[in-house]
C-alpha cells in the first residue's frame, strides 16, 4: 500500500538502491564460446590422461634400478676429490680455458652480426643474412653441433671451443640486435645531426645505449659456456665434461660427484661475480 | 645565407607535411617559426638537416643545395647547422664534456673521437661553452644525472662548438618550467647575437616568440601564413595561424624586444608591470 502511494521518484531511487548489490560481474573469458572452451578443457584432460597411459612403465626396472640410484646418491654423500685429482684438475682447466676462448671468440663475432641483425641499422640484405646465422645457430643445440665438429675436428677442446662460440653467437647477436632495435632514436639523430661519420655515430649514438646490455649478456653467457662445456665434453669435446664422461663410465660416482660440487660451485661463483659486475656498469 | 625554394615534404603514409614552402633567412636573424601541432614545423627544420628528406624543392645554404647532398658533403653542410631539441637528445650514457665534444665529430676523425682525444683547441672551446652556459662543475657528470634545464643548455653547447652558421632549434623550451624556458631562449638568443648565427627557432609559445625572436613566422598546414615582425602579431593574425579563439589575453601582454642580459627577476618584474 505505502509503495503504491510513494512518488514515482522514489520509487525509482529505491528501485535503483536495492537493484546495485544484486548486479554481479565476472571478467571476460579467454574464449567466448562456452562450448568450445568447455571442449577443448575436456580434450586436453583426454589427451593427458591418455598420454600418462602409453608410457610404458616397468616397474620391475625401477625396483632394481632403486638399487643403482641409492648407490650413486651414495657416492655423491662422499665425494672424491682425492682419487682422480690430476684428471679432474686437468679437466676443470681446460674447461675454464674453453670457456674463457670460446666467449671472446663468440662475443667478438657476435657484436658485428648483431649490428648487422638490427633492422634500424642495417640495410635489408645483410640484415636477412645476420638474422638467417642467428637463426642457423639457433635451431641447433649444443650437443649436435659438438659432435659435427668432433667428427670435423677430432677429440678434443678445440671442437668444443667452436662449438661454444657457435652457440653463443645465436644467443648473444639475438638479444644485441634487439637492444639496438629499441634504443632511442632521438640521442642517435642528435649526433647524426653534427655530421659525424658512420662510425663516429655507432660511437657515439648507439654504442653508449647499448653497452650495459652488451656487458650484462657476455657475463651471462660466460656461465652458460662454462655450464655447457661440460655438456659438449660428454660426446669428445673435451673438458670437464669428459673427465665426468669418463667417471661414469668407471661407475666412479664419487669421483663423478666431485665433479659435480665443482661445477656447482663455480657456476654459483661466477654467478655472484658477473650479478655484482652488471649492477656496476648500470 | 639559407634559403629555402618551393619545398614540399610528403610521408609514406601520405601526410603532407610541408606545401611549398619559400623562407629566406639571413645571416645574424632569428626567426621563430609558430604554428599548430602538425602544421610541419619540426619537419621543416628537420628537413633542412635532411633529418628528413624532402618530397621535392631546394634548400639553399651558403651557395650549395643541401637536397642534392650526399654522404661526405653532406656531413660537411651538417656541421654548419647546429641542432639543438626538444627533449635535449643527449646520449644519456656519456658525460656532459663527451656530449659537448661530440658536436666536434664532423670535424675530428674517428680514432681521435674514439679515443677521446680531441684536439686541444676543441676543449679549450667546450670548457669555454660550458663556462658559458654556467655547467662548470658538470664536465664529468652524466647526461642522465642532469636537470631539464641543465640538459638543455649541455644541448646548446654541443649545437655552438660545431661553429655553425645557423642554429635548427626544435621546441627548446616545451620540456621545461616558465622560468627555465626563458633563461633558455635567452641564452639562445644572446649567443646568436654574439656569434652572429641565425636561427629557426620552433616555439608554440607565442609569447616566448615574440618576447625574442625579431621575426616570426607562422605556419599552417604547412604552408607559410604570416611573416613578419613581432609586434605585428594580432589577434587575426593568429587566428589565421591556429584558428579562431579569443586571443585578446595574449594581447595584453605587449612584445618585449631586446632582452639584455638582465636576470630572470628583472625580466619578471618587467612582464608584471605590463599586466
Amino acid at each position: 500500500m505505502n509503495k503504491t502511494q510513494s512518488k514515482p521518484e522514489n520509487a525509482g531511487n529505491t528501485c535503483q538502491t536495492s537493484a546495485n548489490p544484486a548486479r554481479t560481474w565476472s571478467p571476460p573469458p579467454f574464449i567466448e564460446n562456452p562450448t568450445l572452451r568447455w571442449g577443448l578443457l575436456l580434450g586436453l584432460a583426454i589427451y593427458l590422461f591418455l598420454s600418462i597411459g602409453s608410457l610404458d612403465v616397468n616397474w620391475n626396472r625401477i625396483y632394481e634400478g632403486l638399487d643403482r640410484g641409492a648407490k650413486f646418491i651414495f657416492g655423491f654423500m662422499n665425494p672424491n676429490f682425492a682419487g682422480r685429482w690430476t684428471d679432474i684438475s686437468e679437466g676443470m682447466i681446460e674447461s675454464l680455458v674453453m670457456t674463457v676462448t670460446s666467449t671472446a671468440l663468440g662475443i667478438a663475432i657476435s657484436i658485428p652480426i648483431g649490428f648487422g641483425a638490427a633492422r634500424n641499422l642495417a640495410p635489408l640484405p645483410v640484415y636477412l643474412f645476420c638474422r638467417g646465422v642467428i637463426a642457423l645457430s639457433r635451431s641447433f643445440q649444443e650437443i649436435i653441433v659438438a659432435i659435427l665438429f668432433v667428427a670435423i675436428f677430432g677429440f678434443g677442446p678445440l671442437a668444443g671451443v667452436l662449438t661454444l662460440s657457435f652457440a653463443t653467437i645465436g644467443f648473444l647477436s639475438k638479444l644485441l640486435a634487439e637492444d639496438i632495435e629499441s634504443i632511442d632514436k632521438s640521442q642517435a639523430e642528435a649526433v647524426q645531426a653534427t655530421g659525424s661519420k658512420w662510425w663516429q655515430w655507432l660511437n657515439y649514438g648507439i654504442q653508449p645505449q647499448i653497452m650495459p646490455r652488451l656487458i650484462g649478456l657476455s657475463l651471462y653467457r660466460l656461465d652458460i659456456n662454462f655450464r655447457e662445456s661440460a655438456v659438449v665434453g660428454l660426446v669428445g669435446a673435451g673438458g670437464i665434461g669428459a673427465t665426468l664422461n669418463t667417471a661414469f663410465d668407471r661407475y666412479e660416482y664419487d669421483t663423478a660427484a666431485a665433479i659435480l660440487i665443482l661445477i656447482i660451485g663455480i657456476v654459483m661463483l661466477s654467478e655472484y661475480i658477473s650479478g655484482y659486475i652488471r649492477k656496476g656498469v648500470q | 645565407m639559407l634559403e629555402i625554394k618551393n619545398l614540399v615534404k610528403k610521408y609514406n603514409t601520405g601526410d603532407l607535411a610541408i606545401n611549398g614552402v619559400d623562407l629566406k633567412v639571413e645571416k645574424g636573424q632569428v626567426m621563430a617559426l609558430i604554428g599548430p601541432s602538425g602544421a610541419g614545423k619540426s619537419t621543416l627544420i628537420r628537413c633542412v638537416n635532411r633529418l628528413e628528406n624532402p618530397t621535392s624543392g631546394e634548400i639553399w645554404l651558403n651557395g650549395e643545395n643541401i637536397v642534392k647532398m650526399r654522404s661526405r658533403k653532406l656531413r660537411r653542410a651538417r656541421r654548419n647547422m647546429g641542432m639543438i631539441f626538444q627533449e635535449y637528445a643527449l646520449v644519456e650514457r656519456l658525460t656532459v664534456m663527451e656530449n659537448v665534444l661530440s658536436g666536434r665529430l664532423g670535424y675530428v676523425g674517428f680514432w681521435r673521437s674514439f679515443l677521446r682525444k680531441f684536439p686541444q683547441s676543441d676543449v679549450n672551446a667546450a670548457f669555454g661553452l660550458l663556462n658559458k652556459v654556467g655547467l662548470d662543475a658538470m664536465v664529468n657528470k652524466r647526461a642522465d644525472e642532469l636537470s631539464g634545464g641543465q640538459r638543455q643548455r649541455v644541448g646548446i653547447a654541443r649545437a655552438l662548438i660545431q661553429n655553425p652558421d645557423i642554429l635548427l632549434v626544435d621546441e627548446p623550451t616545451a620540456s621545461l618550467d616558465p622560468k627555465t624556458s626563458r633563461q633558455i631562449m635567452r641564452l639562445i638568443t644572446e649567443l646568436c647575437e654574439e656569434n652572429q648565427l641565425a636561427a629557426i627557432i620552433n616555439i608554440h609559445d607565442v609569447a616566448l616568440a615574440q618576447m625574442y625572436a625579431e621575426r616570426i613566422v607562422g605556419l599552417r598546414d604547412g604552408k607559410i601564413v604570416y611573416d613578419g615582425s613581432p609586434d605585428d602579431l594580432k589577434p587575426d593574425v593568429l587566428t589565421e595561424i591556429y584558428g579562431k579563439e579569443d586571443w585578446t589575453a595574449v594581447r595584453k601582454r605587449k612584445p618585449k624586444k631586446d632582452q639584455s642580459e638582465d636576470d630572470i627577476t628583472a625580466s619578471e618584474e618587467h612582464l608584471a608591470e605590463m599586466q
